[in-house]
């Protein structure tokens, strides 16, 4: 055997103790939910894990209504300082339980335990940590003095980063004074079930975090149910569209974090080695399955050559296998159904003259697998270059000048990320300055920070979440003298919304026994 | 430039294979202010992402026997004794006394005065090869990596040329060389002059590792291994560390190390993964194989591991051999033997289980 055969380390299962049926999470308890329930599985095995219910319309109505009491009756009212608390309480729990959280998140959605483990969850508690921070700040949000909640919050999020983008969703609303009614992806329910067991350990007042399982239906249902306040939708492109239709004209409040085809641009003066690992980064991080993922390679002529060379020594060295297996680089795909769509626009590449390239990499029985793969000669015209693959798919495409650099990578109809490779500062400021793209790195890639705003241009959406500009969406300037839960904009509120004044609110944060006593 | 950068320097093998006809300063320089920068963020973080492997049962005993088998095991403290230094030469041979089956360190490492005591330990542990082990033939080439340093028992690696600091004059440093290579050092360890690299005079370090190289040579035509210590703890920058890998193994050397243990920082995981990059490089552009060697500062057998890690990674399963890859340490050897003996018996013994120097 040799050294790189490394004997199997495997994270155990064992330490999740996850029940057999998972209800939906409405008014602070698990519920039977009206739809036909479905399964969830391992993609790297296609094994069971859990039958999960699935929401209809009543279960949508039942949880709007939940939130909508939450937001009147507690979470509206109650002060800053202890809506802090409560979310500083979920960040602890979320890091007291990291391990198991990590363990689900790979079970359930195929990713590399290294990346949930090291990557995912510890985001996560950062995300909530940092808007806990802000929740008795909101005066320096930007907003005015005293900036109100919109009220009901309804989010729906993608597979990718099941409990990453939860966080991002639900750590804003609720320290905005929000409540929420979240919709996890069909294929990856697990971890925000998980989040909702923390939210009882965290003794969340009932209402203020519902989450509902269940497929596309759903998400359609809860987006478009005239008790929102606010739609927050981070996935494809088509079904934002569908969604910005179904809001458009009611009043309510949407941001979108859509796809992406992101170029990373390494010039020749770039540190090579420590490019080659971002480019790695950039696109196989989470088998690709990243809006933001570097998934263009433009490269400056003359090192062509070079960076392919290197990029497929290194390729070499990438593992692939159990994702639960702490020496895995590259998991499981998360669905057949992203798979097929890998396959399609893998062929199409071939189809349309690039040189598809990948490492020898032995693909297990069982689940759903693709190899690294980079597609060279790639031209700006080819789907590959165009469409977004969300998949281990690289494409190699070449540049001469600067201008041509810039003018291929904002050649695209998305605009989330760039990355920019040169050891030239000056350089790198200037290209910065003309990507269209609502994220550049700078001889970094995929790097996420709870401070940072993050968001897209074009059709890669709008609105941004993290850092001061994640709360705007969340919040409504002020209008001075006016409490918060006057400005409910469906009017179904009336009398609570008079309650909430500002003596009934400090009586409330006078109880912030309730935020940290029990 | 002046007229400086014109003088010629002396006509290295591989940098006049690289360079062209003329070495000139001017070349040498052109060529190491070429390299494509390191950004450090980007390094350290990679160091760090190779740390994370984890290495378990059958690969983790693997990996404590390689350990040993790449140490060079040192001692090299101005209150150095021959006993201590024959007490290090018989541990070198038999690491775990209680183990026969621990395989032997690749050499042990002393100053150049130290080098007859442990000569004479080696032989009577019956350690010392037939006299034909040790022969430096410089460029190793695509042939088969042997485990001749095994086959031969264990070497002696001498530090010379005014270690740790370097300053002294070049005849001083010649002699020292010659002495230790004439007591039957098997490998020499030089220090680089940091203070000619560092104020931009590459020619000059350039000149004395061609002339130490030389001074390596044995009377019976064979060469001791030359190894060059270029203290990257004193070097401030990765950008540098990198500039002078290259000047070392252009001029000549066998092996890089990082550090003499004197100066801290010592041996870093980052700094030895820019270096093992360097070999690669190397091996990509011209075939030949060039050994690494991290120095000081590894004290434990899972800070080890992830060196192994590294090497592998980077240059490939088969730099893990002593002709490639060396551990400069003198507290390593006993917590890997403890591990050792944890993985054999399912619980830790102590330290009082494992001998010291």
């Amino acid at each position: 055997m040799g050294f790189l055969d490394y004997a199997p380390a495997p994270e155990s299962a064992s330490i999740l103790s996850l029940r057999p049926e998972y209800g939906l999470f409405v008014d602070g308890e698990f519920v039977d939910g009206h739809g036909e329930p479905f399964v969830t599985i391992s993609p790297a095995t296609e094994e069971r894990i859990a039958q999960v219910a699935r929401a209809d319309e009543r279960d949508v109505d039942a949880a709007v209504a939940a939130a909508r009491r939450a937001y009147e009756r507690t979470w509206s009212r109650m002060s800053g300082t202890d809506r802090g608390k409560y979310l500083f309480r979920i960040a602890r729990l979320v890091q007291e339980r990291a391990r198991e959280l990590a363990v689900a998140e790979s079970l359930d959605n195929g990713k590399p335990i290294r990346e949930s483990r090291d990557v995912d969850i510890p985001l996560v508690a950062a995300w909530f940590f940092y808007y806990a921070g802000w929740a008795d700040k909101l005066e320096y949000a930007g907003l005015g003095p005293r900036p109100r909640p919109l009220g009901v919050a309804a989010q729906v999020i993608p597979w990718n980063f099941p409990l990453l983008m939860a966080a991002w969703k639900i750590a804003p609303a609720l320290a905005a004074g929000n409540t929420v009614v979240l919709k996890p992806a069909e294929t990856t329910p697990l971890t925000a079930l998980l989040l909702a067991e923390i939210l009882q350990q965290a003794d969340l007042p009932p209402g203020v975090v519902n989450i509902l399982t269940g497929a596309g239906e759903t998400g359609r249902t809860l987006v478009a149910h005239p008790g929102v306040d606010k739609v927050a939708f981070t996935g494809s492109t088509a079904v934002g569209r569908q969604i910005a239709r179904a809001v458009a004209g009611t009043g309510r409040r949407l941001t979108l974090e859509l796809g992406g085809k992101a170029a990373n641009i390494v010039f020749d003066d770039a540190p090579l080695d420590e490019a080659v690992e971002g480019i790695v980064n950039g696109i196989f991080f989470n088998q690709g399955h990243v809006c933001c993922a570097g998934s263009r390679l433009l490269v400056q002529e003359s090192i062509h050559d070079e960076v392919l060379d290197r990029l497929k020594r290194r390729l070499a060295t990438l593992r692939l296998g159990d994702p639960l297996d702490k020496n895995t680089d590259i998991g499981a795909i998360n669905s057949a159904e992203q798979l097929e769509r890998i396959r399609e626009l893998s062929a199409a590449g071939e189809q349309e003259g690039a040189t598809r390239w990948s490492p020898e990499c032995a693909i297990p029985d069982r689940g759903f697998w693709f190899a690294p793969t980079i597609f060279d000669g790639v031209t700006t015209s080819s789907r590959i270059a165009r469409e977004e693959v969300f998949g281990p798919v690289l494409s190699v495409l070449t540049f001469r000048t600067l201008a041509e650099a810039v003018a291929k990578a904002n050649n695209t109809p998305y605009g989330l990320s760039a990355g920019i490779w040169s050891e030239k500062g000056s350089r790198i400021l200037a290209i910065a300055d003309q990507l269209r793209a609502g994220v550049v790195w700078a001889n970094t890639f995929n790097r996420f920070d709870p401070a940072a705003p993050f968001g897209g241009y074009k059709e890669s959406g709008y609105g941004r979440e993290g850092g001061r500009h994640g709360l705007h969406p969340y919040l409504s300037p002020s209008t001075l003298a006016t409490p918060p839960a006057m400005i409910d904009t469906t009017g179904v509120t009336g009398s609570a919304a008079t309650r909430a004044s500002a003596s009934a609110r400090s009586a409330a944060s006078g109880r912030g026994g309730k935020g940290n006593g029990k | 430039m002046t007229d400086s950068t014109q003088i010629a320097l002396a006509p290295a093998e591989r940098a006049v294979r690289l360079l062209g006809g003329d070495v000139t300063e001017a070349a040498l320089r052109l060529q190491l202010e070429g390299l494509p920068g390191v950004d450090g963020v980007g390094l350290e973080q990679r160091a760090a992402a190779l740390s994370t492997r984890s290495v378990k049962e059958a690969s983790k005993r693997a990996a404590l026997d390689a350990i040993i088998g790449l140490t060079d095991l040192t001692t090299l403290e101005g209150a150095d004794t021959p006993g201590r230094v024959r007490s290090l030469a018989a541990r070198a041979v038999r690491p775990d006394p209680s183990d026969p089956s621990t395989p032997p360190v690749a050499a042990v490492c002393v100053y150049g005065d130290m080098v007859p005591y442990a000569v004479d330990a080696l032989k009577a542990a019956g350690a010392r090869g037939d006299g034909t082990r040790g022969e430096g033939d410089g460029a190793r080439g695509e042939g088969a990596p042997g485990d001749g340093a095994r086959r031969a028992g264990v070497r002696i690696a001498a530090v010379a040329t005014a270690f740790p600091s370097g300053r002294a004059s070049m005849g001083v440093k010649l002699a020292d060389v010659r002495d230790a290579v004439a007591a039957g050092a098997d490998e020499i360890d030089m220090v680089i002059d940091r203070g000619a690299f560092l104020s931009g005079r590459f020619g000059e370090v350039f000149d004395e590792i061609v002339a130490v190289a030389e001074a390596c040579r044995r009377r019976d035509g064979g060469r001791a291994h030359l190894k060059v210590i270029l203290e990257t703890g004193e070097l401030a920058t990765y950008d540098n560390v990198r500039r002078a890998s290259w000047l070392a193994i252009l001029a000549g050397a066998d092996f890089i190390k990082t550090s003499t243990g004197k100066v801290s920082p010592a041996a870093t995981l980052p700094v030895t993964l820019l270096m093992l990059e360097v070999v690669r490089d190397w091996r990509r552009l011209t075939g030949e194989r060039i050994g690494v060697k991290p120095a000081g500062g590894i004290r434990s057998a899972k800070e080890a591991i992830r060196y192994l890690v590294a090497v592998a990674e980077t240059v490939g399963e088969e730099w893990l051999d002593p002709e490639l890859f060396r551990f400069g340490a003198s507290s390593l050897l006993s917590d890997v033997v403890l591990q050792r003996q944890r993985m054999r018996s399912g619980h830790y013994s102590g330290a009082d289980y494992v001998a010291i120097d």
